[in-house]
């Protein structure tokens, strides 16, 4: 029996399953997780038809279903231990002041599905679950009762999107430019006053006089565009509908703040599945609304590729650098060994340390006296000395460096003594081999480091606190006014909104959704990023195939 | 045991020349015997001691390499060999706590002097390895490595080193029709012809081969021994090699190293048909090594 029980071990049986409980147990953990966030990030989407509930108290309860679950042991009479109860999201949190609710199945009457709700999709106050009462333009009833109002109000939405469209335009983009060209003449006579030698005209008052003018106009331009605005918001106003609620309450909600009213009590299947990827498309392009739980997250998507790219420009070049004077340059000895040691131990420092690092020597630092040397005229406000994405990159770059330092010299280590004395014996000086044959035969390897690199620096959060992100981000670090790419400025990014949406929103059960789905989005960024660098790597490894031994 | 061997050409005044080299001590046999005979001496090894950091591994090594001659290395491993051959390019310069001492001279100019540009000496002298090493590149790529390296930009140009290149290695016919294709797709014995058509088409002087067909089967051994006869019209060819036969039948001329000295040297015929010192006599009939 002992003897059995020894070979048995001995057979390495044991050690085999030990690895292989290992290894699923990590697969299971892993796909589990992905399957919670893709199945509550997922259904979000999804249109849930609208239920009506009648209760023993005669209140109504009208909304969609957000779960059913066994009421969990607690000693409050008016939740019964072992029921079921439902949650049903009312929306009208302008009447209610809550969007869920929590009915006791033992509340309730009657469950039906009436085919004529109407689910409006606000600007402002999230969803409204009602029937229309009037259409009025003005003060004028234009159509009564909930039929005639729901064949009106469809044209009147169209028309307040277009209009929506057209206020934004002239708010973000004319009102915009208008603002650039004021700040941009004040800079001028700024810098004209307190006699910047950089500042680009110095010649004289005439001067002054001229961007003194060119504010005037810049501003009677304004008024103009402002008086155009408020005329659109007349007529943004002008209609109006009342609804009624399932309680007999009434609210009237201008045209204009409706995004969308939906009846899905009557759609098919297949119109529900075009509302689905409408929705999807819009949350992945649209800028958020009510503090972020509601709208896109287009804003975030954009700031974390674009610092992931930035950081990517930056962590390269450097990482390379530094692996190749440790592998190929350097004397190897102990201190080598000590600078090794050194940047291994980098990669473990807490990454908020490093987030206080760029903080420091970034912001304040570099970004401080970068405002004082170039941007003199726009002190006390800063330009560089604050956060933006530029720092924000340039500190993951330096959280991400070792990474990048390791697999470098890893890939360098792997190339073959051959080919490099295969280059010297040619006449190649040591320069010209590591360009021609050694750093193309280690590119594998570094873009293995640029992968660890970009999925790290894209989930990270505690460092980008300090160094530039920010729950809302005006405008974003690409567009349409000069120089284009505005490097200075703040920028949201998904992992950040993850956190702010999640624990910092005024209305947490709202905003659930939106964490799922921000977080499956982040998962996709950072797998597309890294499928393009594997792509990359797969056509260097064909292309240089038996240079990695 | 061994076969006579085969070798076609030899310089035909060398006999006597050669075993009253040989009886004359180590000192002395740099001396200008071999240049009133007719024959050029390329490479002259005078006193030649090389270290390791501490270690020694070339003991006071003189030898006079002949213009357009093969010459072999042979003895067994660690008998420094290989070393020789890699201060013959200064391939040794890469090692840390390397160190030479003695006078190499190539045409008369000391290698290790101070005003030899060490990419001119390596475009002058140049190498093939034990392990064929294409680049991870095109066969044309391959070879016209050299040559751009050393400022050759036209393509014309380039495209007709790379063929006298490929000729040169014999390699030509078979990848003329792919010559971008990687080089990594060659069978070993044609990996190994492109590194000699590489070495080519930068036009070295001398040839260095470092057991050049010890990883290649006898079909793809015999084509590059072939090979060596028509390359010595042009340069020197210095061979580093364990088989004997090979000696035997590529070299002109024979050197015996044991334990970082060389033993003996002298024609090929002669070391391997009548050799002067016992050691010899050992090794090639296979008593030891």
């Amino acid at each position: 029996m002992l003897t059995s029980f020894k070979k048995f071990l001995a057979s390495g049986n044991v050690f085999i399953w030990g690895c292989a409980a290992g290894v699923s147990i990590s697969l299971l953990m892993v796909f589990g997780l992905l399957l919670l966030i893709m199945i509550n990030g997922l259904t979000y989407f999804w249109i849930s038809d609208i239920v009506e509930l009648t209760l023993k108290d005669k209140q109504h309860v009208m909304g969609q279903l957000a779960g059913r679950e066994i009421i969990p042991r607690s000693i409050t009479p008016d939740r019964p231990e072992g029921k079921g109860r439902l949650r049903v999201k009312i929306g009208n949190r302008d009447i209610y002041g809550l969007d869920f609710k929590w009915v006791n199945d033992d509340q309730i009457v009657s469950e039906v599905y009436p085919a004529d709700v109407v689910l409006l999709e606000r600007r402002e106050w999230g969803n409204m679950y009602a029937r229309i009462k009037t259409l009025n333009r003005g003060e004028a009833v234009q159509a009564e009762g909930n039929e005639a109002g729901w064949i009106a109000l469809a044209p009147l939405i169209d028309a307040a999107s277009d209009l929506h469209r057209q206020i934004t335009r002239i708010e973000k983009v004319e009102i915009g430019s208008i603002n650039a060209d004021i700040e941009q003449a004040r800079l001028k006579i700024r810098a004209f006053e307190i006699g910047n030698p950089s500042a680009p005209d110095t010649r004289g008052r005439g001067h002054i006089d001229d961007l003194k003018a060119q504010v005037v106009a810049a501003e009677s331009r304004y008024q103009e565009k402002t008086a155009e605005l408020e005329a659109l918001r007349t007529q943004f106003d002008e209609y109006s509908v009342v609804m009624v609620d399932a309680n007999g309450r009434e609210k009237q909600i201008p045209v204009g703040q409706i995004i969308r009213a939906l009846r899905p009590n009557e759609m098919g299947l297949f119109h529900k599945s075009w509302i689905y990827l409408a929705n999807v498309w819009s949350v992945l392009s649209n800028e958020p609304r009510e503090a972020n739980t509601e709208g896109g997250i287009f804003p975030a998507i954009f700031g974390t590729v674009m610092m992931v790219i930035i950081m990517s420009l930056i962590v390269v070049p450097f990482g390379v650098l530094a692996a190749l004077y440790l592998r190929e340059y350097a004397r190897q000895g102990v201190m080598v060994r000590l600078v090794r040691i050194a940047v291994n131990n980098l990669a473990g420092v807490p990454s908020i340390v490093f987030g206080v690092f760029g903080l420091g020597f970034f912001i304040y630092a570099i970004g401080g006296t970068l405002d004082t040397l170039f941007f003199p005229e726009r002190l006390p406000t800063p330009t560089f000395g604050t956060g933006g994405i530029l720092w924000a990159s340039l500190t993951l770059a330096l959280l991400t460096v070792p990474v990048v330092i390791v697999s470098t010299e890893e890939g360098l280590a792997a190339v073959p003594r051959e080919f490099r004395e295969g280059s010297l014996a040619l006449g190649a000086t040591k320069l010209e081999t590591m360009l021609k044959v050694v750093i193309p035969s280690a590119l594998p390897g570094i873009l293995t480091g640029l992968i660890l690199a970009m999925a790290r620096a894209a989930g990270e959060v505690a460092p980008l606190m300090l160094t530039g992100v920010v729950k809302l981000a005006p405008s974003l670090p690409v567009d349409g006014s000069w120089p284009f790419f505005h490097f200075d400025r703040k920028f949201m990014h998904l992992g950040f909104h993850i956190y702010d949406v999640g624990f910092q929103s005024p209305n947490v059960e709202a905003a659930k959704p939106m964490v799922y789905i921000t977080t499956l989005v982040l998962i996709t960024v950072v797998v597309l990023l890294n499928c393009t660098a594997i792509v990359l790597r797969n056509h260097l490894r064909k292309k240089y195939a038996g240079s990695v031994l | 045991m061994y076969p006579s061997p085969p070798v076609t050409q030899q310089p035909s005044q060398s006999q006597p020349l050669s075993s009253q080299r040989l009886d004359v001590p180590d000192a002395q046999l740099h001396s200008s015997d071999n240049r009133s005979s007719g024959q050029a001496v390329k490479l002259a090894l005078q006193q030649v001691n090389f270290f390791y950091g501490a270690s020694q591994a070339l003991f006071k090594i003189n030898i006079e390499i002949m213009k357009n001659q093969v010459t072999s290395f042979i003895g067994p491993s660690g008998c420094g060999k290989s070393t020789l051959l890699r201060c013959l390019n200064r391939l040794n310069d890469l090692i840390e706590g390397a160190r030479i001492e003695g006078a190499m001279l190539l045409d008369g100019v000391d290698i290790n002097g101070p005003d030899v540009d060490i990419t001119d000496l390596r475009k002058r002298v140049g190498m093939v390895f034990q392990k064929s090493n294409p680049f991870p590149k095109s066969i044309y790529e391959n070879v016209a490595y050299g040559p751009r390296l050393h400022g050759i930009r036209n393509r014309a140009q380039l495209d007709q080193i790379v063929e006298e290149g490929l000729k040169g290695a014999g390699l030509w016919e078979e990848v003329k029709d792919r010559l971008h294709a990687s080089a990594f797709g060659l069978s070993g014995g044609q990996q190994q012809r492109l590194c000699i058509a590489r070495a080519l088409a930068v036009k070295p002087d001398v040839l260095l081969m470092d057991e050049p067909c010890s990883a290649l089967d006898p079909v793809a051994t015999a084509r590059i021994e072939e090979l060596l006869f028509s390359l010595k019209e042009e340069l020197t060819v210095i061979i580093v090699t364990h088989n004997m036969q090979q000696a035997a039948r590529v070299s002109d001329w024979t050197a015996f190293m044991y334990l970082g000295e060389m033993v003996e040297f002298g024609l090929t015929k002669q070391i391997f048909t009548n050799p002067s010192k016992k050691q010899t006599d050992d090794y090639i009939t296979g008593r030891f090594g």
